[in-house]
């Protein structure tokens, strides 16, 4: 396997990641390192562990019965599965976005500022405005809201609704935004806005998107990862996986051979 | 490596390698009956070889829509994307090699009606050589031979030498007879010519291996000294 990716300093590292979902086994001695400021996509056929990968950072498996995660998985060094961690602390350092947008069936502005409120981050009113608005400019969304923010999130477009679950991920000042497939439910103009989104997010957070789409992990990345039956296949740079990929079931894998 | 999930991309992958496979047959040809035209002063032949050339330049075209429609159509990643990306870059290589036979045909035509005041033996040796340098790398790219396609590369230097001597002999018979200035002259811009699709043959070399690879081949390029005087 290609170490490259287990140099210099990690956001997010997993060394010997084992999940199980009762008997099955799901990850195989992951070994990853997810570095701050890029955007890491993780690619890989149905099945291969890639989206287990991406919910054990916000310990999204612990929802589910059976789960169980062996190995060591850290966020700036400090272990994610300690027992003394707090989950709903850690979910506000690392958000979430997923496949199909889900606002909460409440107004735009309190879609935005349910995390904020939960966790005390406003003193008042007018900070919460100003979260609130600070987190739907960031998510490229204000200018087409902002003279109905009192309206239903539910009734916003496809497009517009991801883009006000980002809004809803940022406001709680996360450091690391984990994407589900976020745009296989949007069209391509949507999509586009999603991924330009992600290109300017990432100079201030850690992003890394699970996609089915190639040609969305090849334009929104910096590393990619391949995932194959639960185990780490290759990691690399995105421009390297894609045009000379080293191992053959990767090759085979992006170039629609298989999977 | 297996087949595409979807066939019809294997498809059309062979045939873009196809219509290469033609175009690299034609070129050779051509070259070939260039060589035989200056060597037996036969016009026949060169007028054939003039009119040839826009058979490839027409499959050269057809490579390049080919490979637009494919790079739009199936979005290729890796040695797919080398594959096609490659393709285009071989076809050019290809073309201008027709380009340079049907030059040289176009000056058979001249030499062919001057005195015979010149020996082209020097020049159809060079052009022998380099032939077969051609003639190797599409096997080469046909079987998809990486070793065959590295010897081609070394061998370039060869043909440098070999002009060099050309340049060397044609300068002499120059500097001996004035009367052998014309010919010796048009001579001298063929056997440049060769030394030029050596140079061709050496680009397809190196598209090769990064089509197989997806680097450049490993070292300074074996370049000898071209500009006609000894080192």
């Amino acid at each position: 396997m290609n170490t490259a990716n287990t140099n210099g300093t990690a956001k997010v590292r997993s060394r010997g990641l084992e999940v199980f979902y009762g008997e099955k086994q799901a990850l195989f001695g992951v070994d990853l390192d997810i570095r701050s400021g890029e955007v890491t996509a993780l690619i890989g056929p149905s099945g291969c562990g890639k989206s287990t990968f991406l919910r054990c950072i916000n310990r999204m498996n612990d929802l589910v019965d059976g789960a169980k995660v062996n190995g060591s998985l850290t966020l700036d060094g400090d272990d994610i599965y300690h027992r003394e961690v707090d989950v709903v602390q850690l979910r506000a350092k690392v958000g979430m976005v997923f496949q199909k947008p889900n606002p909460f069936p409440k107004s735009i502005y309190d879609n935005v500022a349910y995390g904020p409120r939960i966790h005390g981050m406003a003193a008042d009113q007018a900070e919460l405005d100003e979260i609130v608005m600070t987190s739907l400019e960031k998510a490229g969304l204000l200018g087409e809201v902002k003279d109905r923010l009192q309206e239903s999130g539910t009734g916003l477009s496809g497009g517009q609704q991801q883009r006000l679950c980002i809004a809803r991920a940022i406001a709680v000042e996360p450091e690391v935004i984990l994407m589900d497939e976020p745009c296989s439910a949007l069209d391509p103009i949507a999509t586009a806005k999603v991924e330009e989104l992600i290109d300017e997010l990432r100079d201030n957070y850690t992003i890394v998107i699970v996609t089915h789409s190639m040609q969305q992990a090849a334009r929104v990345s910096q590393r990619t990862a391949f995932f194959h039956l639960g185990k780490l296949i290759e990691m690399g740079d995105t421009e390297q996986i894609f045009t000379n990929p080293q191992q053959p079931l990767t090759q085979g894998y992006i170039t629609g051979r298989f999977g | 490596m297996s087949d595409h999930t979807v066939k019809s991309y294997d498809d059309e992958l062979a045939h873009l390698t196809a219509i290469i496979a033609r175009m690299g047959g034609m070129a050779e040809a051509q070259l070939s009956s260039a060589v035989q035209a200056l060597a037996n002063r036969d016009d026949d032949l060169a007028q054939r070889v003039i009119v040839g050339d826009t058979r490839i330049d027409e499959l050269d075209n057809e490579v390049q829509t080919f490979a637009v429609r494919l790079l739009a159509l199936r979005q290729p990643m890796a040695s797919d994307l080398r594959q096609i990306v490659g393709a285009l870059n071989i076809s050019g290589e290809i073309e201008r090699i027709g380009d340079y036979a049907a030059n040289l045909a176009k000056r058979c035509l001249i030499l062919n009606h001057l005195p015979v005041s010149a020996s082209v033996a020097g020049v159809v040796r060079l052009a022998e050589l380099v032939r077969s340098l051609v003639k190797d790398i599409l096997d080469a790219y046909l079987e998809r031979n990486l070793e065959k396609a590295i010897q081609v590369w070394s061998r370039d230097e060869d043909v440098d030498a070999m002009y060099n001597g050309v340049f060397r002999d044609l300068v002499d018979q120059m500097t001996e007879d004035s009367g052998t200035i014309t010919a010796a002259t048009h001579l001298l811009f063929i056997a440049k010519n060769f030394e030029r699709i050596g140079d061709h043959a050496t680009n397809i070399a190196e598209t090769l291996h990064f089509q197989i690879l997806g680097t450049q081949p490993k070292g300074e390029r074996p370049k000898g000294n071209t500009i006609g005087v000894p080192k």
